[in-house]
C-alpha cells in the first residue's frame, strides 16, 4: 500500500498552480463505475484545506458521483465501484481497511433534499452525537444548542426542540441537516446541491451559512447554479462527461478559463 | 353535436354505469352478510355471552371460554410471528436487499402467504398433535403463528422498502453503524406500515377456522391449559352453526357478530394509523 502511495505522488495539475495551500483531500487517478458504465475517468484533484471548493458541470458529468466517493456512501450499492485513491490527511480512505465510521464521522454530508429523521428536532441533532460521544445531559444540550446556533436555526427552534423535525419548513429542515452534520465536528463537509430544493430566501440563508462555516471546515459543494459557485467558493472544478476539465481559483474559472469547454459552459452554451 | 364528442359521452356514460353496477353488486353481498350477522347475532348479545361457558345442547350459556382461548392463541401467535416476521422482513428489505438469499426468501414467503390455511393446519397436526398425541392450544397458536409470520414479513418488507434511500444514506453519512440506522431511523420511518401489517395479520388469523380444527380443536369447558384442547371462537361458530340446536345456533351468530365487529374495528384502526403515518 505505502509503496503504491509513494509511486503515485505527483505534482498538482497545471490548472491548480500557484497558491495551493495545504491539501486536505487529495484525489488521485479516480475512476468510478456504475455496473459497467464508467462515470469518472482518472480524476486527479487536490482539494485545499479550509475554504469552499465548488464542483460544477452539466447533469450527468459525475460531480455528485465524486462527492459520494469521498465519504464512500456509494458502497451502499454493490454495483458501484471506485478505483484510485482519495487521500485525506495522507491516508487513503478508499482502502478496504479504512474504517467507514471514522471516515464518515470526519467527512459529513448534506444531501439535495432535506432528510430529517422522523423524530424530534433535538433527537435529529443529538442522535449521531450520542452515538460517538458519551455526554452528560447538559453537555448534550450545549452541543445541540451550539450546532443549531451555528446552523442559524437556534432562534427559530429553541422553544420547539421536542417538536417533530418533519414539521419544519424545507429550508429549516435543510439547516437542521447541516446542524446534525456539524454537531459531530467533522473536518470536511460535503454538500450535494444543498439548495436545489429550496426557495431563494432559504437558499440565501444556506449560502450565508456556508460562508460562515468555511473557516472551520473544508467544504466541497456540488451545485447546478453557477452564480452560487461564484458566490460561495474560492476554488471551482469543472467536470464534463466524467472528466475533470479544469480546476482553479473560482475567480479565474469564471473570468478567464483556460479550456474552451469551461468557457462554453459558464457562458451557457451547453449544459 | 360533433360525432366524436357524442361517442365519448356514450362510452363515458356506459363505463360509469357499468362501474357503478359492479360496485353495487359487490356491496350488495357484503351488506347482506353484515346485515344478517347483525340481525341474527344481536339477539344473543347478552352479558351471559362473556360471563358463561359454552353450554350443552338446550342450556343457556355464553362463549367466555372460546373468547379466552382465541385471545390467548392469537396473542401467542403474534408473540411468535411478529419478531420473526419483522426480523426476516428487515433482512429482506435492508441488510440482504441485494443478495440472492433475500430474493429466495421473498419468493418462498409469497408461496407461504398464499398457502391454504388447512394445509398449514395439517402440517402442524402432523408436527405437534401426532407427536404429542393430543390436540392443544400450543399447536393452535403455532398454526396461527405460521399464518401471521408471512403476512408480517411481507408488510414489513414493503413498509421498509417505502422508506426512501436518501434516509438510509443520511443515516450512514453520519457514520452510524447499520444496525443503528435500521433500528433507530428506518424503523421509525416505517413504523406505521409495520404496525399495520401486524394488525392486518391479527385480523386475518382471528377468523381462521381450518388450522384450529386440526390443532386446538375445541373444549366445551373452561380451560386455561395451553397443553390441552382449547376452545376458540371460529371452531365454536363452526360446530354450533352446524348443530340442530337453536340455542347453539344463536351463540354461533353472536360469535360471528363479535368476530366481524372485531375485524372491522381492527381495520378502522389500521386506517387511522396509516393516515397518521402519511402526515
Amino acid at each position: 500500500m505505502m509503496e503504491d502511495v509513494a509511486v503515485r505522488v505527483q505534482a498538482p495539475p497545471a490548472s491548480a498552480e500557484g497558491q495551493l495551500d495545504d491539501v486536505k483531500i487529495d484525489i488521485r487517478g479516480l475512476d468510478f463505475f456504475y455496473g459497467r458504465g464508467q462515470a469518472l475517468y482518472d480524476v486527479t484533484m487536490p482539494v485545499p484545506a479550509g475554504g469552499v471548493t465548488a464542483i460544477i458541470g452539466p447533469s450527468g458529468c459525475g460531480k455528485s458521483t465524486l462527492l459520494r466517493t469521498i465519504n464512500r456512501i456509494f458502497e451502499l450499492y454493490p454495483e458501484q465501484r471506485a478505483k484510485g485513491e482519495i487521500m485525506i490527511d495522507g491516508r487513503n480512505v478508499l482502502a478496504r481497511n479504512f474504517s467507514l465510521t471514522e471516515l464518515r464521522r470526519r467527512v459529513g454530508m448534506v444531501f439535495q433534499k432535506p432528510t430529517p429523521f422522523s423524530s424530534s428536532i433535538r433527537n435529529n441533532v443529538g442522535f449521531a452525537l450520542g452515538h460517538f460521544e458519551s455526554l452528560s445531559k447538559s453537555e448534550m444540550d450545549d452541543r445541540i444548542e451550539a450546532a443549531l446556533r451555528q446552523a442559524a436555526l437556534w432562534d427559530e427552534v429553541k422553544d420547539i426542540l421536542n417538536a417533530s423535525a418533519l414539521s419544519l419548513s424545507g429550508g429549516q429542515q435543510q439547516r437542521l441537516c447541516i446542524a446534525r452534520t456539524i454537531a459531530v465536528r467533522p473536518e470536511v463537509i460535503l454538500l450535494d446541491e444543498p439548495t436545489s430544493a429550496l426557495d431563494p430566501i432559504a437558499t440565501a440563508k444556506i449560502e450565508e451559512l456556508i460562508g460562515e462555516m468555511r473557516g472551520q471546515f473544508t467544504i466541497v459543494i456540488v451545485t447546478h447554479n453557477m452564480q452560487q459557485a461564484a458566490r460561495v467558493s474560492q476554488r471551482t472544478a469543472f467536470f464534463h462527461l466524467g472528466n475533470l476539465i479544469e480546476f482553479g481559483p473560482t475567480s479565474q474559472i469564471f473570468t478567464n478559463p483556460r479550456e474552451e469547454r469551461t468557457q462554453d459552459y459558464i457562458t451557457g452554451r451547453f449544459g | 353535436m360533433d360525432w366524436v364528442i357524442l361517442k365519448r359521452r356514450i362510452v363515458d356514460t356506459f363505463a360509469l354505469v357499468f362501474a357503478g353496477l359492479a360496485t353495487a353488486f359487490g356491496l350488495f353481498w357484503l351488506v347482506w352478510i353484515l346485515w344478517t350477522t347483525v340481525s341474527m347475532g344481536a339477539a344473543a348479545l347478552t352479558p351471559a355471552l362473556v360471563t358463561q361457558m359454552t353450554p350443552p345442547p338446550g342450556a343457556e350459556g355464553g362463549l367466555l371460554n372460546a373468547f379466552y382461548g382465541s385471545a390467548v392463541m392469537i396473542l401467542l401467535a403474534v408473540a411468535i410471528g411478529t419478531p420473526i416476521g419483522i426480523a426476516a422482513g428487515t433482512y429482506v428489505a435492508e441488510h440482504g436487499r441485494h443478495t440472492r438469499l433475500a430474493a429466495v426468501v421473498r419468493f418462498i414467503n409469497d408461496i407461504l402467504l398464499s398457502a391454504p390455511s388447512i394445509v398449514i393446519g395439517l402440517f402442524v397436526y402432523e408436527l405437534v398433535v401426532v407427536t404429542t398425541g393430543h390436540f392443544s392450544g400450543y399447536a393452535g397458536a403455532l398454526a396461527l403463528a405460521m399464518i401471521i409470520t408471512p403476512i408480517v414479513l411481507r408488510t414489513s418488507d414493503e413498509a421498509l422498502r417505502l422508506v426512501p434511500n436518501t434516509m438510509r444514506e443520511a443515516g450512514f453519512a453520519l457514520g452510524l453503524p447499520g444496525w443503528k440506522v435500521t433500528g433507530r431511523i428506518i424503523y421509525k420511518a416505517a413504523l406505521s406500515g409495520i404496525i399495520t401489517g401486524v394488525l392486518l395479520g391479527v385480523a386475518r388469523i382471528s377468523g381462521e377456522t381450518a388450522p384450529l380444527l386440526f390443532t386446538a380443536l375445541n373444549n366445551q369447558f373452561w380451560s386455561a391449559d395451553l397443553n390441552a384442547p382449547l376452545a376458540n371462537v371460529p371452531v365454536v361458530i363452526f360446530q354450533y352453526a352446524m348443530s340442530p340446536y337453536e340455542s347453539w345456533q344463536q351463540l354461533a351468530w353472536a360469535g360471528a357478530l363479535v368476530l366481524t365487529a372485531f375485524v372491522l374495528a381492527l381495520n378502522l384502526f389500521v386506517r387511522l394509523i396509516a393516515r397518521k403515518g402519511t402526515k
